[in-house]
């Protein structure tokens, strides 16, 4: 069956309402299990060795006296692991094991499983590597200048003509835009050029990576994990070690934040491999150190904007270049960047470079909006500048170039309808905007974008003979879906909330899913339930008029209910989903609706923020004092997770502006692998963070709507580097505004 | 495994658990007595995650031996519920939708029970700070201080 959908105006019942969460009670009482709370019978621990150098070339690694020592039961090497020279998984494989060289410092170069964590550690001691150490790079910018240490040899930068015969860290080069840059910087009475950079930061979710695997010499096998995609680690797992998809059973454990870190495979398929080696279930759990150095933190940048405009405040042209570093091995985080950098904007002349540049350093994972929170600090950070400049309003500015529905957007697509413009007249008119500053304190704003995505989805909703609803997920539920899915489903059937219980489905029991990533669980999830429920909805139809014994032709389900239509059928009372399951036994069986989607037409995102902070100058501390969000959700299913999204986004980004930064020593190791010396927010640094819900709702949704998650993280650095940048009196350019920099920037200013 | 024969008081229950004598209290709490609530998100006292009460103090379980709760008194999120009703704190939570992921979310129940224990009307500021060891990636703390303060309140109508 075809399903529609576009958006069609209905007014909801249970959809937009404040329910409370089906896995609160679990989740609240510590009977939730997330990805190390799981055991099986003769379990072993599993652990790795990991590099104590940035780049190295591996001469030899003796296993043997690890393998003799008692409880010890298996130990592996890349030697163990198949073979994918060549292959379009090596990258993959070689991160989570290195074969000839270590690329990183945390890089694996070995694992045991053994009894306990005590022979474990041991174990690990007893393996003996022998490093020829390498020259290492560590800076996106000095791993761009001739003579840098090439991390990949083979590598030649793609996209750039002609094609380049010399090896380069320059993995790719990627360009967007259209119009005459050179033409519009000519019409421009004041053009602003200034670079800018932002370092490496870490999703920072507080649960490790954590996995239980289990593969039998019959090879089949389970994988208990953490993960915001159990149907990718299943076929990356899978295909990594050579089993068949059908007999890998990977089941999503609670997952205790992602954020884009966890979708990708890290210590799984290892994990796989060692219970294969050992025949025992192995469970292994990362350190926080382990997931600081060796798992996918996102990428530090280095840039340079420029932006021309007008006296009365038009734009006539904006480029941008942006150096991404994608850690050791590549990945499109410089072509994410340049497509967001002007996303915001309706411009008539306009360029953006990408970079995507390898180092020493641990791989990249996306981390909320990936890519678009730096080059919005960039171009953001100079639109406040040019506004200055010009002696206009910065909201002003901001709304004279906003995108609307049918702007070229700068990534290549017209825009539909669209939140840019509403959020920023919401900034301009929100109370926060009025409130008076006080000594050392600034104010500043910023906009946001990001894509969203939708992607393959598949939903499975059954009908108990009580009329209860069970309806299973397979996109992962990372802050409240399942609440979100279960309205939904509700809304659709027309029964209560409470007569709905979601849960995510393991790999064996529903069709594939994509990866919950690119904000697209509520969008494409909540799209496949619709279809699901009205599929579900035809069956009830189908039942009734066998109980009726009439054409399905003259009922309509209405209000959870089949409701006999015409005249001849006046006396019939309707039939309500629990009447109709209690019969399902009598009518044909039990009674489903299922779907599978591509979902399509991901709604675009964006959001406004405003920020005001104090700056201390005597110690360069900064201390936000206030801060809103306010973003189009399209159409928002349970506001407070919505708002959650907004806030945590926005919380995230606060930490990466002020204080969050992985610190490389000269040796190229990380010297702050820890929550101590890595310090996101805590409580007490942050305020209540007001959020606005705007609603301008996705044509390509039955329900209007578009994925919230991500695009919260884009404006902080921006807003906050305004904000800074106005409370100190000089400008900020390098993320994070730490203390340190902010006396410097202060001192420069004064010198 | 050499392990040490440990006597302690669970939420009420006497339990008794062996462990290594270099095993932290919070390994052995969820791997020998079966308390998984307890959560490890950094193994160094960084993020709270692991907090439980020993004798009646905050500490995180990842900087205690499990030898040296010998005789003690523990409490973790497992023993906050009175039988069938859940802890006003556990259902403000819920209701405040101050969980998204909910992996910090035992050790904030605990950190802000033994808080509510000693201050039965908490400022903001002191909730923010008597919170300030536990972190949370999601929700930004505003929910959580906004379903500390309505449990507050809850347990201050409770006593009248």
């Amino acid at each position: 069956m075809t399903h529609d959908q576009s958006f069609t105006n209905q007014k909801f019942k249970v959809v937009g309402t404040r329910v409370n969460r089906p896995d609160g009670v679990d989740k609240v009482t510590g009977r939730a299990k997330y990805g190390a709370d799981a055991t099986a019978p003769g379990q072993l621990v599993g652990l790795f060795l990991r590099s104590p150098h940035a780049h190295a070339r591996i001469k030899k690694i003796d296993t043997s006296k690890a393998e003799k020592l008692k409880g010890v039961k298996a130990v592996i090497t890349s030697a163990d692991l198949p073979d994918h020279t060549n292959g379009a998984l090596l990258d993959k494989l070689t991160n989570c094991m290195a074969r000839d060289r270590v690329l990183y410092d945390g890089h694996a170069v070995a694992a045991v499983a053994a009894i306990d964590r005590q022979t474990a550690k041991k174990a690990l001691k007893l393996i003996k590597v022998s490093y020829e150490v390498l020259p290492h790079v560590t800076d996106v910018d000095e791993a761009m200048k001739p003579g840098a240490p090439i991390v990949q040899p083979g590598t030649k930068t793609r996209g750039v003509d002609p094609k380049p015969t010399k090896d380069s860290n320059v993995a790719g080069v990627s360009t967007f835009g259209h119009g005459d840059l050179d033409a519009g910087f000519k019409e421009a009475d004041v053009i602003i050029e200034k670079s800018y950079k932002t370092e490496q930061t870490h999703q920072g979710y507080i649960e490790p990576h954590a996995c239980l695997a289990s593969v039998g010499p019959d090879g089949s096998g389970e994988l208990w994990v953490t993960t915001q995609g159990h149907y990718t680690y299943r076929t990356d797992c899978a295909a990594l070690l050579g089993m068949d998809l059908a007999k890998l059973k990977v089941t999503s454990s609670e997952i205790g934040g992602g954020f884009g870190g966890k979708t990708h495979v890290w210590i799984e398929p290892i994990a796989l491999a060692l219970s294969r080696k050992a025949n025992r279930p192995v469970k292994a759990v990362m350190t926080r150190e382990e997931v600081f150095k060796a798992s996918g933190p996102t990428c530090s940048t280095s840039m340079d904007i420029k932006i021309g405009v007008k006296k009365d405040g038009t734009i006539t042209a904006g480029s941008a270049h942006i150096r991404y570093q994608d850690g050791a091995f590549p990945f499109i985080w410089g072509q994410l960047g340049a497509m967001t950098a002007f996303a915001c904007y309706d411009l008539k002349n306009v360029q953006a470079v990408g970079y995507d540049v390898l180092v020493n350093r641990p791989k990249v994972a996306a981390y909320r909006a990936p890519s678009a929170p730096m080059a919005a600090f960039g171009v953001e950070s100079t639109m406040d500048l040019l506004a200055e400049a010009i002696g206009m309003d910065p909201v002003e500015l901001r709304i004279k170039n906003a995108a609307k529905e049918g702007t070229k957007a700068s990534y290549g697509p017209t825009y539909g309808p669209i939140g840019i413009g509403p959020t920023l007249e919401a900034a301009k008119n929100h109370p926060h905007m009025k409130t008076k500053l006080k000594k050392n304190q600034g104010r500043g704003m910023a906009c946001g974008f990001w894509f969203n995505f939708g992607g393959q989805t598949c939903t499975d909703i059954n009908i108990g003979s009580d009329g209860t609803v069970n309806l299973s997920l397979g996109t992962v539920d990372v802050g409240g879906s399942r609440a979100s899915m279960s309205l939904i489903c509700a809304e659709e059937l027309g029964i209560p909330y409470e007569q709905v219980k979601a849960n995510v489905a393991d790999t064996s029991s529903l069709g594939h899913n994509d990866t919950t990533e690119g904000s697209r669980g509520t969008f494409s999830s909540g799209m496949a339930t619709i279809f699901a429920a009205r599929e579900a909805i035809e069956e009830l139809k189908n039942r009734a008029a066998q109980m009726w014994d009439i054409p399905v032709e003259e009922i309509e389900w209405i209000d959870g209910e089949a409701r006999a239509v015409g005249q001849q059928h006046d006396n019939l009372p309707p039939l309500t989903l629990k009447e109709i399951a209690a019969k399902a036994a009598g009518t044909g069986g039990p009674i489903a609706g299922h779907n599978e989607v591509v979902a399509d037409g991901a709604g675009v995102s964006f959001a406004s923020h405003i920020c005001d902070v104090e700056v201390d100058p005597e110690t360069g501390g900064t201390k936000v004092v206030r801060y809103t969000v306010i973003q189009d959700a399209g159409k928002a299913i349970h506001p407070d997770y919505v708002e959650g999204q907004f806030q945590g986004g926005a919380a995230q980004g606060i930490g990466w502006a002020l204080n969050e930064e992985y610190i490389y020593g000269e040796d190229g190791t990380l010297q702050n692998a820890g929550f101590l010396d890595y310090r996101i927010p805590v409580c007490s640094d942050l305020p209540f963070i007001d959020t606005q819900i705007l609603e301008i709702p996705n044509p390509n949704h039955p329900y209007g709507i578009r994925g919230v998650g991500e695009t919260s993280i884009v404006p902080p650095l921006a807003a906050i580097g305004n904000a800074v940048s106005n409370a100190a009196g000089v400008r900020m350019t390098h993320v994070p505004m730490s203390p340190p920099r902010i006396l410097k920037a202060i001192e420069d200013a004064g010198a | 495994m050499t392990g040490v024969l440990v006597d302690t008081t669970v939420n009420g229950d006497a339990v008794q658990f062996a462990c290594p004598t270099d095993e932290t209290l919070l390994d052995s709490l969820r791997d020998r007595v079966g308390l998984t609530g307890v959560k490890e998100g950094c193994g160094t006292g960084d993020c709270g995650a692991c907090s439980i009460t020993l004798d009646g103090q905050l500490v995180c379980s990842c900087l205690v031996l499990g030898v040296e709760a010998n005789g003690s008194e523990i409490g973790t999120v497992e023993g906050l519920a009175d039988s069938e009703s859940l802890h006003p704190l556990q259902e403000q939570f819920i209701n405040h939708a101050a969980l998204q992921c909910g992996i910090c979310t035992p050790g904030f129940l605990v950190a802000a029970k033994a808080l509510l224990d000693k201050n039965k009307d908490p400022s903001e500021e002191q909730i923010r700070y008597a919170l300030a060891g536990n972190l949370c990636r999601c929700t930004g703390y505003d929910k959580i201080v906004r379903a500390v303060q309505a449990a507050a309140k809850d347990l201050r109508k409770k006593k009248k």
